[in-house]
């Protein structure tokens, strides 16, 4: 009886079982990296906002505390954005002729609210609160990123569940001295271990059981 | 509930609970063994009973195949849907942000519910400006903290949809301005004949700044009439004060000084001006703590069950009609003179009065007589007599001033108007909130003689049935919108504050009167402000550098300080004979009952999805009222339940369906009252028959001379109580003994079992033991570990947790249909047990929410992990992670998870987006969801303790519940701490948990109840027919 096949179907199907191993890991790879870009996650995306508001202006280089804008950080869940008012505390004083800035002056004449674009959103169904990071020692950069060093404010971090999970087992790894919370471009120290394991401690830091408890986020 | 059987056979039943004091049962179909009980008793949820109901099918007809497939097409679609970004979101700062405002933060306001007219001081959470929740306030006098299930539901008819939210003229949209034009006009055309065809209805008016408007606008139009009409106000207390005293009084009772109470036809812990605080004091007086504890006794005769009845310690059932001759003979008892001839009437078990005498006797001064609104006149007074006989006056029963600003009898004087439009002298009608079209009684044929009236206007929060007869309907601001002021049952003023801009062109009734005096645009606060400027308490004020220091400390507190009236002294007068012998000569004569509905009131609440759907204490209705009757009438005229059956009653016929009531009085029909509406909105409207189209306005609480007549058509009645079942008949699951037991979920002993047996209730120890486990154990040694104890002594059912609930979780509402097939949302239920014979039976609440079980079945079987263990001992649950599977609420024995079967949450009406409580998630369909402790106030509470660097104090956290519970039932807190509330109660000898046999470990556990009987009258805790 005649071979039904060619001989070099053996190669082209010892090739293609192997070699499907290979595609199927480049496909999963290449889809793991789309789920991690910024195309995806819209990380590290600048947004468009009414007025370019640069942190690295007013917080590294003026020294702004990040307080004076955001007052209700350490009171309650939600930082706060500051109110028109709040703009032109200088800015009735300085750049008073700045087309950038004309629609926060339109905004304090109309009293028609600043409509900014939000950065970091989490999903309803997640309850963040900032004042009890801020009051364990977790730093604004923590979270949101080197903003001394951003022209533009862009969300520097995916914010996924697995990412808040990450630092909630291991909050050594991330906390340190109150003092520091507020600085705008903070690079932990060496010891960073070490130290972290003392103030977890000294600031009451609860274990990861109650961290990564559902009921600490969702409710 | 599917598959009534609706032939019960009554004979068979009451043999059954003749004579069994053991045996407590839920309902009728219970004892029936029906098969729709049997069912719902087995399933988790009933099986819906609507064909074409996928969801509910799933136990039948869907092949492995089938099921396969949608499990692939649900999956793949779950993963499309799951690709998508998070929307782009706004951030919208204030320009000029107000002083004090935390964005995140609730700030609580003190202010005032108008109910009825009265005052409930309450403190309302506002996020971000709009409010979510009320509260009690616990310095004023009616609330202490407490709110009732009106207060709670408050909040949603602000937000109501289907509010009026412009003026109209002649149905047509119109403008406040051009309203303004016309009335200054129509008043001007009257100034000759100084108002001789003007009239002003209004309800119940306590606030003294709008009675001062109106007061003013009647100086300005002498001849002009201010007509008062309330459909379920207290026009017979009033009355009767006049009988007894001669004058107007009103009475204050203080229940934290009675021994000995007699309730006659009185719901006076569930509803009235001071209910809320009276069910406080009552409560109080019930707390035992150990075998030396000493309790209240309180005696209720009633037609209709009522929850007050439900905690009486001897509860007689009397029709209304025979509440007379009963209170007479009382009365004669103790010697009051002038009150008649005294004949008991039947049913009266003989030595229950004679009793009940020498208890009130050997309670001089520390007993209260208290009569139900539905009573007349006549009764009221003869109460007043028996209390000033006893020299309760002064002690427990305190006379002042009448709290109304111009008290009277509003029957009647609707009946003067309703009189004078047909004599053609009313020219101009202005009705202010009141909605006589609707509930007038029929006999005064309002709408008629209304017709005739040439100009009418309509102040309303609705554009009801008034307003659709009216030319100008102007809507009314509600009272979280608009300032105001209103007085208390004790007097206590309290001045109401908004909490909200108006959300729509509407007026409150002060800028209405102030449109009708020619002053446009005046604002309400300043009408406040000003009367309060003049007529403050001088010595109060004068504690305060100025007025305004004083205003202010009104506003925090929620009370103007000194204000509540001073005890009066009254000399008693009346003579009480009556006209001829016993009211009622024929005792087989069938009774109507009208009552105001225990959820929905006179009607003014029927828009209000959160009460429709609750179930009515004790009949466990939803979404219908219906004729109750009590199981002997229905057998005597052969009548089942949900048969339609045509009332006639003084020759006005209405169709409505039966409800048989075990404990109901015989021969006697109740009928609820504020059903039947014909434009209430999306949700009230033609839900149940209207009572008010057979009420009549000279006997507007009951009458005899019914007639009944089946019709031979069915209606559907939907109860909850027979659903969620919990099987009372547990099963030793040792190897050998497969035994039935009881598993005894309601607890209770007399007073005297108890001091001889303070461990009555407890649990066997073996029950309690840890039982060995493939799982971890969990260490709940340290930090806060949470617990509830529920005091079944001290619930009244009152529904007031679970109204709180539905504002404080975002609870969605479900519909008639949906509650039908065992679907309502409701996180917390009362269920309600009978213990004894079918015509008279004892009755027993209880409170069930999830028991946040240590050893929770529902965990176990969660296959996608969306319901955990807390460290703290909760049993969470993730919405976000839940699939749907249902496994949980399958393994739940006390089956309290709720599934959203459909999208009940309403995510699509713009006017109901402001109400949510912001701190909980809404629930999408498909997503299982339970009690969580109310998880967010305790985490709230954990991060402010964190934040200032200590531990939370007992009682810093209270569960929604909890805070609103008059009785203060519900205590939760810390079980590890020794000290706290809720470690001391569960120390006690009557705790005991429910299902312990399952070895579930519930961390919410019962106090058992202990009445109190009189040991004179037979009975553990004697339910007399």
């Amino acid at each position: 009886m005649a071979q039904i096949f060619h001989r070099s179907t053996n190669t082209i199907a010892r090739v293609s079982i192997y070699g499907a191993v290979f595609i199927l890991g480049i496909v999963a790879y290449v889809a793991w990296e789309v789920n991690q870009s910024s195309y995806f996650t819209t990380a590290k995306l600048p947004l468009e906002q009414p007025v370019p508001f640069s942190h690295k202006h007013h917080a590294a280089e003026l020294g702004i505390d990040c307080r004076y804008c955001h007052t209700s950080v350490e009171t309650s869940s939600f930082a706060g954005l500051p109110p028109t008012a709040t703009c032109m505390t200088c800015h009735s004083q300085i750049w008073v002729n700045s087309s950038m800035l004309e629609p926060v002056r339109a905004s304090y004449r109309t009293d028609q609210s600043l409509a900014w674009t939000r950065v970091n959103a989490l999903p309803d169904f997640v309850y963040f609160n900032h004042s009890i990071h801020i009051n364990k020692g977790i730093g604004c950069t923590t979270c949101h990123g080197q903003l001394g060093e951003m022209p533009i404010t862009w969300r520097d971090n995916t914010l996924y569940m697995r990412w808040c999970i990450d630092c909630h087992k291991h909050p050594e790894r991330q906390i340190r001295l109150r003092a520091d919370v507020f600085k705008p471009i903070y690079h932990p120290p060496s010891n960073q271990l070490a130290l972290g394991r003392r103030l977890v401690k000294e600031y009451g830091v609860k274990g990861a059981a109650a961290l990564i408890s559902c009921d600490t986020c969702h409710r | 509930m599917n598959g009534h059987d609706n032939s019960i056979d009554l004979i068979r039943l009451r043999e059954m609970t003749d004579g069994d004091r053991q045996r407590f049962w839920r309902s009728l179909e219970e004892l029936a063994e029906s098969p729709g009980f049997q069912a719902s008793a087995q399933h988790e949820f009933p099986v819906s009973r609507r064909a074409g109901d996928a969801a509910a099918q799933s136990a039948s007809g869907v092949s492995r195949r089938d099921l396969l497939k949608l499990v692939g097409a649900s999956t793949a679609v779950a993963t499309l849907a799951a690709c998508t970004k998070l929307p782009v979101e706004k951030i919208v700062p204030y320009v000029r942000q107000p002083e004090e405002f935390v964005p995140g933060v609730p700030l609580y306001y003190a202010t005032a519910l108008p109910f009825g007219g009265y005052a409930q001081g309450m403190l309302v959470e506002s996020h971000l400006g709009r409010p979510t929740k009320v509260e009690g306030n616990p310095d004023h006098p009616a609330s202490l903290g407490a709110a009732s299930l009106f207060a709670q539901a408050s909040v949603l008819t602000l937000y109501d949809p289907d509010r009026s939210q412009v003026p109209t003229h002649l149905g047509r949209v119109a403008s406040w301005d051009a309203f303004q034009a016309e009335i200054t006009d129509a008043l001007n055309n009257h100034r000759p004949s100084k108002g001789a065809g003007i009239r002003l209805l209004t309800e119940n008016v306590t606030s003294p700044t709008l009675a001062q408007q109106i007061r003013a606008f009647l100086a300005q139009f002498p001849s002009a009439k201010w007509h008062q009409y309330e459909p379920c106000g207290f026009d017979a207390a009033r009355e009767g004060s006049r009988l007894a005293f001669g004058e107007y009084v009103n009475t204050v009772y203080r229940f934290a000084r009675a021994e000995v109470i007699l309730a006659l036809d009185s719901d006076f812990l569930c509803s009235g001006a001071g209910a809320v605080r009276y069910a406080h004091d009552f409560a109080d007086k019930r707390r035992v703590v150990d075998a030396r504890s000493t309790l209240n006794r309180l005696y209720a005769v009633e037609s209709t069950p009522l929850s007050t009845g439900a905690v009486a310690d001897h509860r007689l059932r009397l029709r209304s009609s025979d509440i007379e001759g009963l209170v007479r003979a009382v009365a004669a008892g103790l010697g009051v003179s002038g009150v008649g001839q005294a004949s008991v009437p039947a049913g009266v078990p003989a030595n229950w009065i004679p009793a009940l005498v020498r208890d009130l006797q050997a309670h001089r001064g520390a007993s209260i007589v208290i009569v139900g609104d539905q009573q007349p006149p006549v009764v009221h007074g003869l109460a007043h007599a028996i209390n000033h006989a006893l020299g309760n006056a002064g002690a427990t029963v305190i006379h002042t001033e009448p709290v109304e600003a111009n008290p009277g009898d509003g029957m009647q004087s609707l009946s003067e108007l309703v009189a004078d439009m047909k004599a053609g002298q009313v020219e101009l009608l202005v009705i202010m909130g009141a909605n006589p079209v609707y509930n007038a009684p029929a006999d005064l044929g309002f709408a008629e003689q209304f017709m005739k009236v040439k100009l009418r206007v309509r102040l309303g929060l609705y554009n009801d049935e008034t307003s659709e007869l009216c030319h100008w309907h102007i809507p009314e601001s509600h009272y979280l919108e608009a300032w105001g002021d209103c007085r208390a049952y004790d007097g206590t003023a309290s001045v109401i504050q908004p909490l909200i801009a108006p959300l729509y062109t509407s007026k409150s009734a002060y800028e209405f009167m102030a449109a009708l005096l020619n002053q446009p645009n005046t604002s309400a606060h300043d009408l406040v402000y000003q009367y309060w400027t003049e007529h403050a308490p001088a010595d109060q004020a004068a504690r305060f550098r100025n007025f305004e220091a004083f205003w202010e400390s009104s506003l925090n507190n929620g009370t103007i300080a000194g204000t509540v009236f001073a005890p009066k002294q009254v000399a008693l007068q009346g003579r009480f004979a009556a006209p001829g012998g016993p009211p009622d000569a024929n005792p087989g004569d069938l009774e109507i009952v009208f009552r105001p509905d225990p959820a929905i009131w006179d009607g003014s609440f029927a828009n209000n999805g959160w009460l429709q759907e609750l179930p009515r204490p004790l009949t466990k209705l939803t979404w219908d009222n219906a004729a109750q009757v009590s199981p002997a009438t229905a057998q005597r005229l052969s009548l089942n339940r949900e048969d339609v059956v045509k009332l006639t009653y003084e020759g006005r016929e209405l169709s409505a369906p039966v409800l048989i009531v075990p404990g109901h009085a015989d021969n006697s029909v109740t009928l609820h009252l504020g059903y039947g509406r014909r434009r209430a909105g999306g949700i009230g409207t033609g839900v149940g028959v209207n009572a008010y189209s057979i009420r009549t306005s000279a006997n507007p609480g009951f009458g005899v001379g019914l007639q009944i007549q089946k019709t031979g058509a069915r209606y559907h009645l939907v109860t909850t109580q027979n659903q969620h079942i919990i099987n009372q008949d547990g099963r030793r699951v040792e190897e050998e003994s497969q035994a039935a037991f009881k598993r005894d979920i309601v607890r209770v002993a007399t007073l005297t079992e108890f001091q001889g047996h303070p461990d009555f209730a407890a649990d066997p120890p073996e029950e309690t033991t840890q039982a060995p486990s493939m799982y971890p154990a969990y260490n709940y040694k340290k930090g806060y570990q949470w617990g509830m104890s529920i005091d079944l002594n001290s619930c009244t059912g009152c529904n007031a947790c679970i109204v709180a609930c539905y504002a404080e979780n975002n609870i969605p509402v479900v519909g008639k249909e949906q509650v039908d097939d065992g679907r309502d949302m409701q996180w917390i239920r009362v269920d309600t047990y009978y213990r004894g014979s079918l015509d008279a039976p004892e009755a027993y609440n209880q409170v069930v929410m999830c028991m946040q079980c240590e050893n929770a079945p529902c965990e176990y079987v969660c296959p996608v992990g969306a319901t955990v263990h807390s460290p703290e001992g909760l049993n969470v649950m993730v919405y976000n992670r839940c699939v749907g599977t249902r496994y949980c609420s399958n393994n739940c024995p006390y089956k309290v998870r709720r599934f959203n079967f459909y999208l009940y949450s309403d995510w699509t009406t713009p006017s109901l987006y402001p109400l949510r409580n912001p701190d909980v998630t809404v629930r999408s369909r498909g997503v299982m969801e339970k009690c969580s402790y109310c998880l967010q106030r305790i985490n709230e509470v954990k991060i402010k303790a964190e934040r200032e660097d200590r531990a939370i104090h007992d009682g810093e956290i209270l569960t929604a519940c909890q805070q609103t519970c008059p009785t203060q039932a519900i205590v939760f807190g810390n079980i590890n701490d020794p000290a706290s509330r809720v470690a001391r109660l569960k120390a006690q000898s009557r705790q005991y948990g429910l299902l312990r046999d399952l070895n579930t470990r519930p961390r919410t556990t019962y106090l058992a109840r202990v009445t109190n009987p009189n040991p004179e009258l037979a009975g553990p805790r004697a339910q007399e027919s």
